[in-house]
């Protein structure tokens, strides 16, 4: 794995898309300080243009245009990161658990998986989200709930080729628990492959929460992109600033994380290596 | 009569598919805080104490879950998907007349995404390293992180505002009484940029999987004999390797329908198109769950007939699958 990432430095886009992750959270962690004031406090005039007092102007009722993209990126990213986070959990049980058993375990719970797949996923976040009324962490479980299938159909694949290792049976022959054998033994020999295509579903997870903020699904109280770009719609023939930015944001925040997830994809699964 | 068979029993594979968004509709009802009528009457409080009661019969909400839910498999079976008082229509009416306009809008966009993608893997893969493939995947990167919605808008901004080419929402002009090819071209006029914003992704996503697969198959053992037997290398793209790198396409096409439909509500909402994007937006923000679900329930369906549908043309494509 360390090779791996020897690889992943020698690839410049990979490289570059982290320099972008890695200003975006420098902005996350210095948003408090250069921006003390609630994002949703008025800030100054209405719909001033940017490159005024205000360096990305302000939206209809006076907020700083630049201070709601800053907080909004923090909300960008724990609902990406966690999202991503509960995905790979569920995911891994449920493929791990049907790679390892097999049989009936494996054709139900893939079954299960197949289906998750199918259905129309972001009209069933949409779904999930309006049951539960809208909030940070409903938008953590709709986008979990749709991104889950993927990790969990990788772990069982990788579980299925692993299944026959001596490792594994030395374990078994040992009188480990199946538990311990998932867990502690099969689950870490697919790290590399979790987060390299887990860093990519980080991407469409940001991408799901603004269509999902977009669409007013996003939590009122907290600042996010989606919920700038749906709020300066009404403006949008004489501010375009407002709906401009966080856009760009959200473009430049996909876009990074994208070719850090394809430079990882690229170091850490040899089988794809030669493409 | 293979293929025939072949149909039936994937038909009947599908039906579990259906059978569970059923039961997966059913739970999300019971999720839903409150009363599970309130739910299907769609506005909460706003239904009159009758039409709540009569619903509560209707859908057997007086009796055990276990008849609730035969009653409500039922009813789907039926296609009784309810009443959107807020529309104040029957919800499976609402949905057809609103089928038209988004099937226009994803096939256009559908059918843009899958023939240049599939135009610009073969280019980018034929021209491997070299600067059209490097241009063509650096707008596919940029493609691939772009959310549909602030395209659309940013488009709305420069062709509509600024430059004033193209109408900025709706279907046709509004009261302009256009008729035979003036009409089409229209609406052709209001569709372009809601088709451009649904598909750029796509587009992205193709070419990326038709650069892969060209690739992988021009190193195939049949590529080397076709080209020890002294044929073009134009005769052995387009002959030989073009036809077997399409099939991988055909699969995730189809996989990608369900995503389409998603795509397909925040673009028409960004656009006004009046199609079941719009519907699903407006039963949102007048939280009428019965019709959102009804909408996610017919999707689900659509996906399911256009994934048999892609099932049947890859076995006519490659003869080799074994029916």
């Amino acid at each position: 794995m360390w090779q791996g990432f020897a690889r992943f430095a020698r690839n410049r886009m990979a490289l570059f898309g982290a320099a972008v992750l890695l200003c975006l959270l420098l902005l996350v962690v210095l948003t408090p300080v250069i921006y003390p004031d609630d994002p949703f406090k008025l800030a100054g005039p209405a719909l001033q243009p940017p490159g005024g007092s205000f360096l990305l102007g302000t939206d209809t009722l006076g907020r700083d245009v630049a201070a709601e993209i800053a907080y909004g990126a923090r909300t960008s990213l724990i609902v990406g990161v966690g999202a991503t986070l509960a995905a790979i959990v569920i995911g891994a049980v449920a493929g791990g658990v049907a790679g390892y058993y097999r049989g009936m375990t494996e054709t139900v719970l893939m079954r299960i998986t197949e289906f998750f797949q199918t259905i129309p996923a972001f009209i069933f976040a949409l779904l999930i989200v309006a049951i539960l009324s809208p909030s940070v962490s409903s938008e953590i479980i709709a986008i979990a709930a749709v991104s889950w299938p993927s990790i969990a159909r990788l772990v069982r694949g990788e579980f299925v080729s692993l299944g026959g290792r001596e490792f594994v049976q030395a374990c078994a022959g040992l009188g480990a628990s199946d538990a311990r054998i998932i867990f502690n033994h099969m689950l870490p020999n697919c790290a590399s492959s979790i987060i390299a295509v887990g860093s990519l579903l980080i991407g469409t997870a940001i991408l799901l929460e603004a269509g999902l903020a977009f669409l007013g699904l996003g939590d009122p109280n907290v600042m996010s992109w989606g919920l700038i770009i749906s709020a300066g719609r009404a403006v949008l023939r004489s501010a375009w600033w407002i709906c401009t930015f966080p856009g760009v944001a959200i473009l430049l925040t996909v876009l990074g994380i994208n070719l850090i997830g394809d430079g990882l994809n690229e170091a850490l699964n040899p089988r794809l290596r030669e493409r | 009569m293979r293929l025939a068979r072949y149909m039936g029993y994937r038909l009947v594979t599908a039906l579990p598919v259906i059978f569970g968004i059923i039961v997966l509709n059913f739970l999300l009802i019971h999720l839903a805080p409150g009363d599970a009528a309130s739910v299907l009457a769609g506005e909460s409080g706003a239904a009159t104490p009758e039409y709540m009661d009569a619903l509560r019969h209707k859908f057997g909400l007086d009796q055990s879950l276990g008849m609730q839910f035969l009653t409500y498999v039922s009813n789907m079976a039926h296609f009784n998907l309810g009443y959107s008082y807020r529309n104040d229509a029957d919800v499976s009416s609402l949905i057809f007349e609103r089928l038209g306009p988004t099937s226009l809008l994803m096939l256009t966009a559908f059918g843009t995404a899958v023939a240049l993608g599939i135009i610009l893997g073969l280019v980018a893969a034929t021209g491997r390293n070299s600067w059209r493939d490097n241009i063509i995947s650096l707008i596919s990167l940029v493609a691939y992180a772009t959310p549909g919605f602030w395209l659309g808008l940013m488009m709305i901004v420069i062709f509509s505002i600024g430059l004033g080419w193209l109408p900025t929402s709706g279907f046709d002009t509004v009261g302009a009484g256009h008729e035979g090819w003036a009409e089409v071209w229209d609406v052709a006029r209001h569709l372009v940029m809601p088709a451009v914003s649904l598909a750029l992704f796509y587009l992205a996503l193709y070419a990326r999987l038709m650069r892969a697969s060209v690739l992988e198959q021009t190193g195939m053992d049949y590529v080397t004999t076709a080209r020890a037997k002294g044929q073009t290398e134009r005769r052995i793209m387009t002959g030989h390797v073009l036809r077997n790198a399409l099939l991988p396409i055909v699969t995730i096409a189809g996989v990608q329908a369900g995503n389409l439909i998603g795509g397909s509500i925040v673009v028409e909402t960004v656009f006004g198109w009046p199609g079941i994007g719009t519907l699903a937006f407006n039963a949102l923000q007048s939280r009428d769950l019965n019709l959102l679900l009804a909408i996610f329930f017919m999707s689900a369906c659509l996906i399911v007939i256009i994934n048999l549908a892609v099932d049947v043309i890859y076995v006519m494509l490659d003869p080799r699958m074994e029916i």
